[in-house]
């Protein structure tokens, strides 16, 4: 039996074989625009996404990616998160949007090389077609001197299963960026 | 679909000890877990911070950002240049409660040679704080120890647990 914490808000102590490997990216050297998990099976209770990325992009500071599902140009999304830069907290919300766009963070590509965000994103009962869904996300990025990471969660006001989740950003994702879909069974 | 989320080793303290080591860690998973349940044998103060170092490195190459509510406020504060990861404060023999605080802290990517690593971390304790914590090793080494220290020179009590888990993408 193998404790699962953390993960799902009972902390059960679930069977092996209760946390697969979905699909993983791994983005090459050319970059990517965007990152996609599609066809995702409804056959697990919930999902996890652990990722490290950065970005192309030539600035110094830290930027963020997009997060969508089942591809939806609907404004039906929302999210609030809670966001600490070293020196204050601070609280922020948007309502009636087509993505989560600021909660994924990603150094930009003229901060220190090789240093990459971490994030990791779970989303209860997606492919209960019952609940709208929300998702959880916990992430950041540390530059020696500089930095911020966010708690936030998000919303998609829809019943419908999630079967695929994208990950965008304004430039493109840089070489080495990795996410890992997972998948966690219930009893 | 391949099964994944492996146990690699637990420690269950019998007596007091100053840090905790997970030593010749496998390369072949993608994240790596830490789940800490301890307290501070500290008596001046009710918490003690919980550090991390990677590899035996204790040079000035850690960094972090963290972000707090201690029942009162909320607040962000960071390290540099530091010689561990701060990973947040847990619970001490100075508290009036009797609980234990807890530590989950991921390091994905851990076995890439390619980037610096970044940690994400949740710790909470029951009498003082609930904390989120970004750190950075500043180094492209595969993470192949971990120390996990009290950070106040006193020791985690018997009974305070670390568990190290195994997580591999396919």
């Amino acid at each position: 039996m193998s404790p699962i914490l953390g993960i799902i808000a009972s902390s059960k102590a679930a069977a092996a074989g209760d946390y697969e490997s979905i699909a993983t990216v791994t983005v090459g050297s050319g970059g990517s625009a965007t990152v996609s998990f599609t066809s995702i099976p409804a056959t697990y209770a919930h999902l996890q996404v652990r990722m490290i990325g950065r970005s192309t992009n030539a600035g110094a500071n830290i930027t963020t990616g997009q997060i969508t599902v089942n591809s939806t140009t609907s404004t039906n999304m929302a999210y609030h998160r809670i966001s600490g830069d070293g020196s204050s907290a601070t609280a922020y919300a948007l309502a009636d949007t087509s993505s989560w766009d600021d909660l994924l963070l990603l150094p930009q590509d003229g901060t220190t090389a090789s240093i990459y965000s971490a994030a990791i994103l779970d989303i209860l009962d997606y492919a209960n077609t019952n609940k709208n869904k929300t998702l959880r996300l916990l992430g950041g990025v540390d530059l020696n001197g500089s930095g911020r990471l966010v708690f936030g969660s998000g919303l998609v006001n829809s019943t419908t299963a999630i079967s695929s989740i994208t990950f965008a950003t304004a430039s493109t994702y840089k070489q080495y960026s990795h996410f890992a879909l997972y998948g966690i069974k219930s009893a | 679909m391949a099964v994944t989320y492996e146990p690699l080793a637990t420690t269950t303290l019998g007596s007091a000890a100053a840090s905790v080591t997970f030593s010749s860690i496998s390369g072949s998973y993608t994240d790596l877990v830490l789940v800490v349940n301890a307290r501070s044998s500290r008596t001046a103060v009710s918490t003690a911070p919980i550090n991390i170092t990677f590899n035996s490195d204790t040079g000035s190459n850690y960094s972090n950002t963290f972000l707090f509510g201690n029942g009162s406020t909320t607040g962000s504060s960071r390290g540099t240049n530091a010689n561990n990861i701060y990973t947040g404060d847990m619970s001490s023999s100075a508290s009036s409660y009797a609980g234990f605080a807890n530590l989950l802290l991921s390091i994905n990517n851990y076995s890439n040679t390619t980037t610096y690593k970044t940690t994400i971390a949740r710790c909470n304790s029951a009498n003082a704080f609930a904390e989120a914590v970004c750190g950075l090793w500043r180094s492209t080494s595969a993470i192949n120890s971990i120390t996990i220290t009290e950070g106040s020179t006193n020791n985690w009590v018997a009974d305070s647990t670390f568990t190290l888990y195994g997580i591999k993408a396919e």
